[in-house]
């Protein structure tokens, strides 16, 4: 496990998602020239908080009440962890149709051994997560050493593992977990600090991840410098700093004034981070890039493209297992019809979060804000006591609208050629 | 008398932030081959745009008057109805279909019921592959032709459809000599049936072989029409209206001073992908220190295969021979292992195997170099961008910054960035496959002092072109390919185009 996260993960935040491309030589400075090159962004940014802001207007601030904002947490970190992994399959120009169901059958191995064989918490998780990369390791396998479109593996793989999920179980739920395995969903870091009506610790590490992202954001700026690349202005680097910080400290303090830091969130933070930072600053993810942007291209540049899709599976698989894990246990148990639909879920978040339909472009940071979306949208309508089916169909407008800006995005950078 | 088939009057074209199109005029009398030359990115494409309704009217300012009527096209089937038909230099075809059901697509022959009647429709495919010479049965899946073969079909497609006004983007680019001939010859065989050409070319030699007029453009600006009827002018002269200087040579001066032998293949074979033949049979070839080596031939000669099945086993099935480099001999059986022993391959067609046209000039600068850029798989993006701004400054690739989408370049920028991504990773032979295809003449001549600094810096370098004077302008000594065979080897101040052109026919003889 060590193998996906790098050395700096755990304590800054992948600022480079947010540093502006130098948009030309000369000033990039302006916050005009920052939103402009960076549209495809900032405008998820933009809907997101036009989103948040029309929910809690009509909740009457309930959105983002104490208790709700954790329970946005607990709810949907699992469609985060998989959309991480799904930006990544969406980037190389692929698919995968089977989280769902690679979710049940992690979930369900885990039950069985932890429930049925009354083995250690601890033991379930390992032995979800090696499930979760044979499974991906079995779809890399035929996507890039076979070649079978993606689309066709994992869609073969969404029946396959959801029949060996019914095998595991037996056609029967499991539950309960012990109290320790519930803990990784449900679970908070509090106390550890004290209080005084508020989780001291939680606060605390808010204000470290703040000052970790000013920090690292310094250090590239210096860097930057020092290679005599433009910089965005002081100013705007402060304003950008103060506006995360205060965002983020907000989240902590509603946090912190309900029951505490959630274990989970510490997970999906280490997650997001060590991802961030895997697909912008690595080999691996540059060639993630280059196989989707022009497979040819790359192929004839050296990358290793089956040895790159293949891991992109197995890392597929990996986090479908963790993803499996945080939802056997926030569910306290294991149900053969567990994660049906996740994988949908997670392909609009990666959508939604500014990928292309074609490949070679997203961000991780993106799919994150498209899962989030989704994530208030779902919440801010289950609410408002919105039907079911209402949410569905809204949902659905949702992710067509923002593939259909993407597209009509690309088709305006088309035409200006 | 004005018998003037088109005029189009002071077009202007705008795109957020540039002009394209500034006051441009153009006038094509009836019946004649009109010619429009520039170099890439003057906006002769757009003015095609403009003409055959891709820009629907009101996107630009100015006047299109066609067969007296001034017009306003919002779409490609409004120009198409009054008899303009546009062929791209990306050929639109469907390569499943049949010949006959490509050329009637979009324009089906309707009978009774509304039910498509085949005999009469592969009748009539028949009858306008006859006029374009085509000698292919009209049920034969266009994928299984030549491109030369299926630009022929395009123009079948363009005459069933009545066409007046015949635009040819580009039509000889991708094609061998025999082919680029006959297409000329087709030209001027719709010319006597009355039908009138625009056609846009780099090359000139065909230009002032088959056009009447040539209407020069140069940075979104008409520059002069010239006739080319009294013979003066000369290809020179219409490079001088492009560039709007006078070049001294098409080639830069170089001194040759060839020392060891870099590169080595003996015995190379290849055999095809999927047919049962050889590709490459039984190449050798070496190549030196601070020299240039050209191999010539025709399409199909097995030229680009040759190179990529050493560059990695990028092309065919059971690849035989050996490489040596310095004289050692080295195994290239994946690109990786071929990069690392120092061989670099820039393909012929930049846009589908050389470039992430989605990404932008850094990204693609460092693609094949991402080793020396990164520490345990950690890229150094600061350093990346250094490397990139270096070869954005040393190779003069115009764009505002090395961030900039390399889609969006000319041709000539995009081979620069090319060329960038394979200096970077410091290479000792460079194999170039056709390094100035679709570039105007005024990149050219910068690739070729880039070649020029190569061998100069102590590199190997060979060039792959279907152009002979290219060959005989840049390299030091030519091999000559033909079906899969070396046919020959002459120093360049022994060779002539003739000379080449017999070598690169030699075996196609022996076996007819």
């Amino acid at each position: 496990m060590t193998r996906t996260v790098p050395p700096e993960a755990g304590q800054t935040p992948p600022n480079a998602d947010f540093t502006p491309k130098p948009a030309g030589q000369s000033g990039s400075g302006s916050m005009r020239e920052f939103l402009r090159s960076n549209l495809r962004q900032s405008g998820i940014y933009v809907a997101f908080i036009a989103i948040v802001a029309l929910f809690t207007f009509l909740t009457d601030g309930t959105l983002l009440s104490a208790g709700n904002v954790t329970n946005l947490v607990l709810q949907y970190s699992y469609i985060l962890v998989l959309a991480i992994g799904m930006v990544i399959v969406i980037i190389a120009g692929h698919i995968d149709l089977s989280v769902g169901s690679v979710v049940a059958l992690t979930g369900a191995v885990s039950a069985v051994l932890v429930i049925d064989r009354g083995l250690p918490w601890w033991a379930g998780v390992l032995a979800a997560i090696a499930v979760g990369l044979l499974v991906g390791a079995w779809h890399g396998f035929w996507v890039a050493y076979v070649g079978i479109p993606a689309f066709i593996v994992t869609l073969a793989g969404m029946l396959l593992f959801r029949g060996l999920t019914l095998q595991v179980l037996d056609n029967v739920s499991l539950s309960p977990f012990p109290a320790e395995y519930r803990e990784v969903a449900s679970g908070f870091l509090n106390g550890l600090l004290g209080g005084y009506g508020y989780d001291a610790f939680t606060l605390l590490i808010g204000g470290v991840a703040v000052a970790g992202y000013a920090v690292s954001g310094w250090r590239s700026r210096a860097a930057r410098t020092r290679y005599g690349q433009p910089v965005e202005s002081l100013a705007l680097f402060i304003v950008k700093v103060v506006a995360v910080g205060a965002v983020v400290m907000a989240f902590a303090w509603q946090l912190a004034n309900a029951r505490g830091l959630p274990i989970v969130l510490i997970i999906l933070g280490v997650l997001a981070i060590a991802y961030g930072l895997i697909t912008k600053n690595t080999v691996f993810g540059r060639q993630v890039y280059a196989i989707g942007g022009n497979l040819s291209a790359a192929t004839l540049s050296g990358v290793k493209v089956k040895a790159v899709n293949f891991w992109i599976f197995v890392n597929m698989g990996f986090l479908s297992a963790v993803a499996g894990v945080i939802y056997s246990s926030r569910s306290n148990g294991a149900q053969p019809a567990a994660g049906e639909m996740f994988e949908l879920d997670a392909i609009a978040a990666a959508f939604i979060g500014g990928a292309a339909v074609t490949g070679g472009v997203g961000t991780v940071v993106g799919a994150m804000v498209g899962g989030l979306i989704m994530a208030v949208m779902s919440n801010g309508m289950s609410l408002l006591g919105v039907d079911q089916s209402i949410q569905s169909v809204v949902k659905g407008l949702v992710l067509l609208l923002a593939v259909a800006f993407d597209v009509y995005n690309k088709r305006r950078a088309g035409a200006s050629r | 008398m004005d018998d003037n088939i088109l005029e189009m009057r002071s077009i202007t074209k705008t795109f957020p932030g540039v002009k394209a199109l500034e006051d441009v005029s153009l006038t094509v009398r009836r019946g004649e081959v009109h010619a429009i030359c520039g170099e890439n990115g003057a906006g002769k494409s757009t003015l095609m745009k403009v003409l055959s309704g891709v820009y629907p009217a009101g996107s630009y300012d100015g006047e299109i008057v066609f067969d007296g009527d001034v017009c306003r096209f919002s779409g490609i089937r409004d120009s198409e109805h009054v008899g303009i038909a546009i062929i791209h230099q990306e050929l639109a075809l469907v390569p499943y279909l049949s010949i006959a059901e490509n050329i009637f697509l979009g324009n089906e022959r309707r009978g009774r019921g509304g039910l498509i009647n085949w005999h009469k429709v592969n009748a009539e495919a028949s009858e306008l592959l006859e006029s374009v010479g085509l000698h292919e049965n009209a049920i034969t899946p266009v994928g299984q032709l030549g491109v030369g073969k299926q630009q022929l079909v395009e123009i079948a497609k363009a005459l069933s459809k009545d066409v007046k006004l015949l635009i040819l983007d580009e039509p000889t680019a991708a094609l061998n000599d025999t082919d680029s001939a006959h297409l000329l010859g087709l030209i001027r065989k719709l010319q006597e049936r009355g039908i009138t050409s625009i056609i846009i070319s780099h090359k000139l030699n065909e230009i002032t072989a088959i056009a009447d007029n040539v209407t020069i453009i140069r940075d979104g600006k008409t520059v002069e029409t010239l006739s080319l009827h009294a013979g003066e002018v000369t290809q020179d002269r219409i490079i001088r209206g492009m560039v709007g200087r006078d070049l001294e040579s098409y080639y830069p001066e170089r001194e040759s001073h060839p020392g060891e032998e870099v590169l080595r293949v003996e015995d190379w074979t290849v055999k095809h992908p999927t047919q049962d033949r050889l590709v490459v049979d039984h190449a050798d070839f070496s190549v030196r220190a601070g020299e240039v080596v050209g191999i010539a031939g025709l399409m199909g000669a097995g030229r680009t295969e040759l190179a990529m099945s050493i560059f990695g086993r990028s092309y065919g099935r059971l690849v035989s021979g050996k490489v040596f480099m310095h004289g050692k001999e080295v195994k290239t059986r994946s690109v990786t292992e071929a990069i690392d022993n120092g061989i670099a391959y820039a393909t012929e067609d930049r846009k589908k195997y050389g470039l992430n046209l989605i990404e932008d000039i850094r990204r693609n600068v460092s693609a094949a170099g991402l080793g020396k850029l990164s520490r345990r798989g950690w890229v150094n993006s600061n350093e990346e961008t250094k490397v990139a701004e270096a070869s954005r400054k040393s190779m003069n690739i115009k764009a505002p910054s090395v961030s900039s989408i390399v889609g969006k370049l000319s041709g000539g920028n995009q081979q620069k960035v090319v060329l960038s991504k394979w200096l970077y990773t410091d290479p000792d032979v460079l194999i170039l496959d056709e390094p100035t295809r679709g570039i105007d003449v005024g990149a050219k001549y910068e690739i070729y002092t880039i070649i020029n600094d190569l061998v100069a810096a102590g590199k190997a370098v060979v060039v792959i072109s279907s152009e002979l004077p290219e060959l005989l302008g840049t390299c030091d000594r030519v091999y000559t390919l033909s079906a899969g065979r070396i046919t020959g080897e002459v120093p360049v101040r022994e060779a002539t185009q003739e000379s080449l052109m017999a070598l690169m026919t030699k075996e196609r003889e022996l076996a007819a």
